[in-house]
Order: structure tokens, then C-alpha cells, then sequence
């Protein structure tokens, strides 16, 4: 049924790799973006993605990486899917490959490895020091093509505003409101991707793109899409501080010889590689980022009594570094005025990757049938701890498997969207237009960037790299507060043009919603795991915590459900990163 | 140290409005670059003259140099606005939305064109298909660093601003595109389909049209061999001509 269409939203690695897999199958595909999709967010991604192509000759191996990703992730992802992954990685490099991305090569023009944190293996396939931009590019220059064939059609600036239900409850399209002309359509499709990338805006600053808010996440969250694994939330212990964003400092840079220190008694102290001497520097990020932390907030011996510990490069020769990690010296240069390769830089962990996202099956459908949702918007691969370089390389897969399942799915269907009712489509498409509606007539006193400011500092202060209970109690009564403050929102601009303020607004509550399905899954949570640390519960409890926790949206605030891990494959072991093979 | 950051910018409300200066006063902070100077702006809209006014609209997203969203003339200058940063501009600071491309409201411009011009030079190598058949071809690593070069191309559009040739009675598609065909027909693969390529871009609104001025190599933020590259695509549509005619049924 060549007739049947897909609506494939966002176009970041998930979403563009979903869109090939399923327009080579000659089914046609919608593909929204809140921007051109060669500007997503998937660009910034610098370090690398992770395969065991083993070009290094140390006996790397899909199953080490399998184990790797298990491990680091403290044994919190259901293990057969990740399996799939690491068994395709390679496969995956290799596409790329084809495509035209330019990877570092070896002097016999293999493909370059280099070392992330958590592994023993060069296992990062790079392509300088702008991986995912490259990626990005490879796979947007594949979709033109297919968008001059008439496959593909983009609609680049349009918002995804929500999910298009049928009585029987089955996903039959969207709602999305173009961002010049803010007009809002729905639009029929047998089965929709989410692929809509992460939510680091939560966090105010974060190292993420600023149109990283997770509000597509939120939307369908309230209606009835369950939120797995929230309080899963990666600091990157790399960060450089900044007003607009904290941008990173890759993994890369440790992974090519960087080492973390600051004074004590007058003197360097390379606090990772006393504290951890198996993995030294590249521990993986959970933990260093709470070293760091524990160095500048417990100890106070942060650079100059700040936040900050040093990042150092400057023993590495200049032309490797720049050959290396060029890109990223040069973002890093570009915003402090600094060469890294003379100083070190000054560093602090950061908000960076949301494990958790909306809750999938192994074939990454939603709970809504026809709503299929991919990349770092999904909860599948990371358990509570993302490696390194595995994040471009599960929204490469999931963009990947999504696209076969996606036809498996509408092959099976005995009615095509185009045979639902007219009026399923109006009544969303309505409800929408008057949520837009009730935003142009919000005319209190608060300020939309003021109160996200105060989520941020909220979250950064009360659901960050250390959490304690009370601290948790505080922020949900916070983000309450600021619900409640939401209402009286003065919106500074009503023309019905362009109007970025009042998309800012409606995302702004669908990040509160979040908010709050992530502190108060942390505070839920008595153990510690990955990157959900209390120091009140600082062991990880198997017994009652080895648990996906699953959020539902009711009107009353978030309501949370626990299920098994699927642990069929490799029997979960203590998580040491300080004695070689720890735990194993 | 200065007391204020003093804006000059340059606003229209629509595609067929008449644009208007409108300046901005800030309190000084160090390290700050336009895009957090405009988000600051937003949270309390209030123009030098104390009068409320809407937020500035302009694109943005990276806020790291990668994504090429926030272009936009600063002090004369063609460039993002995320690195951009205040203590090396000199005040006030004029920002003007890109003049090659129509106004969608205040900085934020259209740049469609530029994505159509990657279709029209087909920037694409022709895989046969998303799944995987092994290993990609071998390639140099000094091959690899001449790509990397122009593969780092983020279509911000400093190039056809800054292009004299570039303008409303010109179909010239300017110097980015041109790079890509360079870039896709040294691939392995892609070279390929290398003279199909080449016929794009001896058309109208291709190669011939370049007036060398060399403007575009000098505006690239990300330092692609952009002359280099039409030199070369120079060389490589002769030699085609040469073969085409030789080979000539
Ligand atoms: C600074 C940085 C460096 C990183 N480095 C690495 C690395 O070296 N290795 C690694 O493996 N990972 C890295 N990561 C993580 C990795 O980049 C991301 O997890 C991954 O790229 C996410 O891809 P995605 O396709 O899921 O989403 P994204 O690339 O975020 O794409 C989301 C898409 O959805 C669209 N969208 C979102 N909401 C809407 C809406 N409401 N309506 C319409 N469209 C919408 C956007 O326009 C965009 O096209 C890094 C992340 C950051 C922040």
C-alpha cells in the first residue's frame, strides 16, 4: 500500500535515519522540524560513536562493547536491545562510511579509533573534532536526495504540537504549528516517529542546542505516552561555564591524553587518577562528575575557590592536538579568549543527556499504538549512565530499527489514516488552536524567561549531581509554584507573526511537566545508580530499585510505576571503576 | 569598562513591513556574547528610550559555532551572533539581518535558497541503500583532511552575503554549493557520478557566473577552501568539456 504515509518527527540522527530506512521502501515520509534539519541539534556532538570495528588490533569485540554499555550503564537498560545495537554498530559506521562522512582515517585509510571513558578498548570512530555534525551531514545529504524524488517532504520551522487520536486510542497523525505564518494544521498519517532529541533546556543552561526542551516529549506525555527513567539525568563532567549555555569540553580531549587537577598543599593534584588508578582520567562520566564536585563543593578546592577544576592538555604536542580535537580547542578558544593549548581550561559538570525519555517497546512504539518515538528522546539504551560516544551511535540505531518496525506496523493495519474521520483531525486541531488562543490573551505580571531561569537554577541546585530527599521536596514545590505562576504570564509580544515568545511559552509548561517527573522520580528513588546519586543511599539496592521507573501523566501530577529490567544476559555485578575488571 | 552595552538594531516586523532602528541599553557584564545579550534583552523588552517593545526575534540553536542558525551582520560584518562576543565588539553594536536573503521578522531570515542549491548540484553520494554491505571504500588521511575541510561547511551563508555576484538579478548560486560538488566528487563513491554534478553547475547561475572577487573565502567562518575549490571545479568542468567533445557521438 504505496499510499500509506509516515510522519516523522524531528530530523536529528534518529529522525533523518528513520526517514531513509523507510522512503528506500518506497513508502513516502512528512518530516517536521522545529529547524532546517541540517541544523539539529545532532551537530554538536564532537567526541566520536562507538563501534567495535577493532582497526587498532587489541581484540575489541561486539560483545565488550555490549558488556561495556551494560556495566556503565549500572545494569538499568534491558539488555537484548542493547545487544542488537552493539552487534550493528559497525554495520552502522559503515553506512556512514559509504555516505560520504569524512572519519579520521589510519595511515592505511581504515577507520581512526580513539579511547572514550568507561572502555579498555578503542572503540570511537571520529571524524575530527565535529563527529555529529559530520554524521548529521551524511545523512542530510541522503535525504535531499530523496526529498528531489518527491519522497520526502519537509516541513523545516514547523512545531510539533500533538499527537492526533482516534477513539480506538491508535496515533493517526499530528498537530504543528508553523513558526513564521503560527498558523496550526493537523496533519493524517498511518504512523508517527517522535525522534525529537533531549531536554537539557530543563536545566537552564545545559550543554545542549536551546531548542533541546523536551516539550514533544511533554506534550504526549499528557496524553498518555508513559516517562520512563526521568531522574536519569547525565552531568558532563566537562563543561565551561557561560550565560547563554555551558558548552563542553568533549570526552575526547581526556580521551586523547587530558588530565583533571587542581591545587592541594600548593600543588597539581590529579585527584581522578589517585581516586580511580584503573580508569584514571577516563572514568566514566557519573563519576567523575561527582569527583569534581566533590572536590570544588565538599572539599573547596575548586580553581581559585570557584567551581572549576582544570582540564589540561598543554603536555600533548600542539599539531596533534589541533589534528585531534581541532574543533572543539577552537569552540573552546573562541568563547574564553584562551588557547588550550597553552592553559588548561577551566572546567565544571554540566546537564547534558537525558537517559530516561518516553517509554518504548523493543520496537520502539510508544503506548499508543502508531506513535513510535526514537533517539535520545527514548528511554532503551542507557540504563542509569550513557558511555561516551554511545548516544549518536543509539540514535543512529534507533532511527534504524524504527524504520523496518514502522512498516511492519502500518502493513498490518486494517484502515489507512486517510479513512478516519474528518472530525478526529478538527477536534485535536481545535483544542490546539485554543490552547494558542488562551497563551495571546495571557496578560499578568510574570515573565516566561524569567520563571525558566528559576526552573533551572531549581534543578541545577535541588536535582543535580548530588540529591538529598529534602532538597527533592523543595524543588517539586517549586516547580509547583511555578505552575501556579505560569498562569499569570505577561506575553511581551502578541502579533501573529514569528511570534517566538509564545512558542517559548507553551514549551515552558510541557518543561515543568517534565520537571517534575524528574525530581520527583529522584526523590522516589532510595538508592544510587548511575548518575542518581544520594549520599543517604549511597549503595545501589538491586533487591527493590533494579526497577525502569514509568511516569504517568494524570491531572494531579505524575504517577509512577516500576517494572523488571530485562537482565537475561549478563547477571549484574558490583560497579567499580577504581581496580581493573572491577566487579567483574 | 564600559557602564551599558549600547545596541543598534535593525527591526521589521514582517516580510512586507517597513524596517525601523531601534537601540538597546544593558548594564555591562563581562564575557558576554549577541545571543546571550539578546536573550537578556528578552526577559525585560524595554528600548533605550524606556519604552516597552516586543522581544527581538532572530534565529539561534547551537550556540557553538557549528549550526551556522545565527548569522546576521554585526558592526558591518557578516558572522553568528553566539561568538560574537561584546568585549571585542566596538560600541554601539549594530545588528542587521542578512541582506541576501528575505527578512522572515527582525534578524531572522530565509535561507531556503541555500538547501535548494544542494538538491540542484545533487550533494549526495548515490549509495544504493540504507543497510549495511561492509566496509566503506579506503580512503588517505591527507585525502580525508582535504574533505574534512569542506564537509565542515554549515550553510550559514556568510559567502553569499558576501557575494557582489550574488543578488536579485543574479541566479548565481554562490560558493557553498560549488565547494560540495568539489567535496562529493573527490569521494570515492561519489565520484561516481561526478560529471552530473559538473552539468549542474555549467548551467546558468553556475561556475561562469563566479566574478572571483574572492570575497566569500574571506567571510567563511569555518575557513573553506572556497576559491581553491572553484579553482578546481574550474579544471574539472574543461577537462569534461575536453572528454565530452572527444567522446561526441
Ligand atoms: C555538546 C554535546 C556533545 C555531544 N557529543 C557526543 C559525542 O561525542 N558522542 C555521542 O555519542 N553523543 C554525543 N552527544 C549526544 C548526542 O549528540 C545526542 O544525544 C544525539 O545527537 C541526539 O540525536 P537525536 O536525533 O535523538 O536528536 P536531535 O539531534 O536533538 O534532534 C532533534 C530533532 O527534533 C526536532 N524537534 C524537537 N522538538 C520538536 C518539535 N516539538 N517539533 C518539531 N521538531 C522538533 C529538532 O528540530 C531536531 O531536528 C553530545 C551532546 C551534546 C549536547
Amino acid at each position: 500500500m504505496a499510499s500509506q504515509k509516515v510522519i516523522v518527527v524531528g530530523g536529528g540522527l534518529a529522525g533523518l535515519m528513520a526517514t531513509l530506512r523507510i522512503v528506500e521502501k518506497g513508502y513516502k515520509v512528512d518530516l517536521f522540524s522545529l529547524v532546517p534539519v541540517k541544523r539539529s541539534h545532532s551537530l554538536c556532538a564532537q567526541g566520536g560513536i562507538n563501534a567495535a570495528l577493532d582497526t587498532k588490533g587489541e581484540g575489541d569485540s561486539t560483545e565488550q562493547h555490549f558488556y561495556d554499555t551494560i556495566y556503565g550503564g549500572d545494569f538499568l537498560a534491558d539488555q537484548p536491545p542493547v545487544k542488537d545495537m552493539c552487534d550493528n554498530a559497525p554495520g552502522i559506521i559503515y553506512l556512514y562510511d559509504r555516505m560520504g562522512v569524512v572519519f579520521s582515517r589510519t595511515p592505511e585509510g581504515l577507520l581512526d579509533l580513539r579511547l572514550f571513558g568507561g572502555v579498555k578498548k578503542r572503540r570511537t570512530a571520529f571524524a575530527g573534532g565535529t563527529t555529529g555534525q559530520q554524521l548529521l551531514y551524511g545523512l542530510d545529504s541522503q535525504v535531499r536526495k530523496f526529498e528531489a524524488q518527491g519522497l520526502v517532504t519537509k516541513y523545516e520551522g514547523w512545531e510539533f504540537l500533538s499527537a492526533v487520536i482516534d477513539d480506538q486510542g491508535v496515533c493517526r497523525g499530528i498537530t504543528a504549528q508553523d513558526l513564521a505564518s503560527m498558523e496550526i494544521h493537523s496533519f493524517a498519517a498511518d504512523a508517527v516517529v517522535l525522534a525529537t532529541g533531549g531536554a537539557g533546556m530543563i536545566y537552564g543552561r545545559s550543554t545542549n542546542s536551546i531548542i533541546c526542551t523536551g516539550a514533544a516529549a511533554g506534550r504526549v506525555f499528557q496524553q498518555g505516552v508513559e516517562f520512563a527513567n526521568g531522574e536519569f539525568v547525565q552531568f558532563h563532567p566537562t563543561g565551561m561555564l557561560g550565560d547563554d549555555k555551558t558548552r563542553l569540553m568533549s570526552e575526547a580531549s581526556r580521551g586523547e591524553g587530558g588530565r583533571v587537577w587542581t591545587y592541594k598543599d600548593g600543588k597539581p593534584w590529579y585527584f581522578l587518577e589517585e581516586w580511580y588508578p584503573a580508569y584514571g582520567n577516563l572514568v566514566p562520566r557519573d563519576i567523575a562528575s561527582r569527583a569534581i564536585y566533590k572536590v570544588c563543593v565538599e572539599m573547596g578546592l575548586g580553581i581559585d575557590g570557584k567551581n572549576q577544576v582544570y582540564l589540561d592538555l598543554t603536555h600533548k604536542d600542539p599539531e596533534f592536538l589541533t589534528n585531534r580535537l581541532g574543533g572543539i580547542l577552537e569552540i573552546y578558544q573562541q568563547f574564553t579568549g584562551e588557547d588550550p593549548r597553552k592553559v588548561p581550561m577551566r572546567i565544571f559538570p554540566a546537564p547534558h543527556y537525558f537517559m530516561g525519555g518516553m517509554h518504548v517497546d523493543w520496537n520502539h512504539m510508544t503506548a499508543i499504538p502508531g506513535l513510535f518515538a526514537a533517539g535520545e528522546c527514548d528511554h532503551m539504551y542507557h540504563g542509569a549512565n550513557r558511555l561516551g560516544a554511545n548516544s549518536l551511535l543509539s540514535a543512529s540505531y534507533s532511527g534504524y530499527v524504527v524504520g523496518p518496525k514502522v512498516i511492519e506496523y502500518i502493513k498490518g493495519l486494517d484502515r489507512s489514516a486517510t479513512d478516519v474521520s474528518q472530525s478526529i483531525f478538527d477536534r485535536e486541531r481545535q483544542r490546539q488552536v485554543e490552547i494558542d488562543e488562551a497563551v495571546y490573551r495571557m496578560d499578568g505580571n510574570e515573565d516566561p524567561f524569567i520563571l525558566h531561569d528559576e526552573l533551572g537554577d531549581n534543578m541545577m541546585t535541588n536535582v543535580g549531581v548530588v540529591r538529598y530527599n529534602k532538597n527533592l521536596e523543595l524543588a517539586d514545590a517549586k516547580i509547583q509554584e511555578l505552575m501556579e505562576r505560569y498562569k499569570n504570564i505577561k506575553l511581551s509580544d502578541t502579533r501573529p507573526w514569528a511570534n517566538q515568545t509564545v512558542m517559548f511559552v507553551k514549551q515552558l509548561w510541557h518543561m515543568l511537566e517534565l520537571a517534575r517527573v524528574i525530581a520527583l522520580g529522584a526523590l522516589n528513588r532510595n538508592e544510587s545508580r548511575g548518575a542518581h546519586y544520594k549520599p543517604d543511599y549511597p549503595e545501589r539496592n538491586d533487591e527493590e530499585w533494579l526497577k525502569t521507573t514509568r511516569a504517568r501523566w494524570t491531572p494531579d501530577g505524575p504517577k509512577f510505576e516500576y517494572s523488571d529490567v530485562d537482565i537475561s544476559l549478563i547477571k549484574p555485578v558490583q560497579r567499580r571503576y577504581d581496580v581493573a575488571g572491577g566487579g567483574k | 569598562m564600559p557602564e551599558y552595552i549600547h545596541l543598534k538594531i535593525k527591526r521589521q516586523d514582517g516580510p512586507n513591513e517597513p524596517s525601523r532602528w531601534e537601540e538597546f541599553k544593558l548594564p555591562y557584564k563581562p564575557n558576554m556574547n549577541v545571543v546571550s545579550v539578546l536573550m537578556e534583552l528578552r526577559k525585560n523588552p524595554v528600548n533605550a528610550h524606556g519604552q516597552k517593545t516586543t522581544p527581538v526575534v532572530w534565529d539561534c540553536t547551537c550556540l557553538e559555532e557549528v549550526c551556522g542558525a545565527c548569522t546576521m551582520i554585526i558592526n558591518n560584518k557578516v558572522r553568528q551572533a553566539c561568538s560574537a562576543l561584546i568585549d571585542q565588539l566596538s560600541q554601539p553594536i549594530i545588528l542587521r539581518p542578512l541582506t541576501k536573503f528575505p527578512v522572515v521578522r527582525d534578524l531572522q531570515v530565509d535561507r531556503q535558497i541555500m538547501f535548494e542549491h544542494l538538491k540542484q548540484v545533487k550533494a549526495w553520494v548515490n549509495i544504493d541503500g540504507a543497510f549495511d554491505l561492509g566496509r566503506g571504500p579506503r580512503m588517505s588521511e591527507h585525502d580525508r583532511k582535504v574533505a574534512y575541510q569542506l564537509s565542515r561547511c554549515m550553510t550559514c551563508g556568510c559567502c553569499m552575503e558576501a557575494c557582489p555576484n550574488v543578488n536579485s538579478k543574479s541566479d548565481f548560486i554562490g560558493a557553498a554549493p560549488l565547494a560540495q560538488v568539489r567535496l562529493f566528487n573527490m569521494h570515492p563513491l561519489g565520484k561516481m557520478d561526478k560529471n552530473q554534478r559538473l552539468d549542474a553547475i555549467m548551467t546558468k547561475g553556475g561556475l561562469v557566473d563566479c566574478g572571483n572577487s574572492q570575497n566569500c573565502v574571506m567571510a567563511c567562518p569555518k575557513n573553506v577552501p572556497l576559491t581553491t575549490s572553484i579553482a578546481d571545479l574550474n579544471r574539472q568542468t574543461t577537462l569534461y568539456s575536453f572528454s565530452r567533445w572527444f567522446n561526441r557521438e
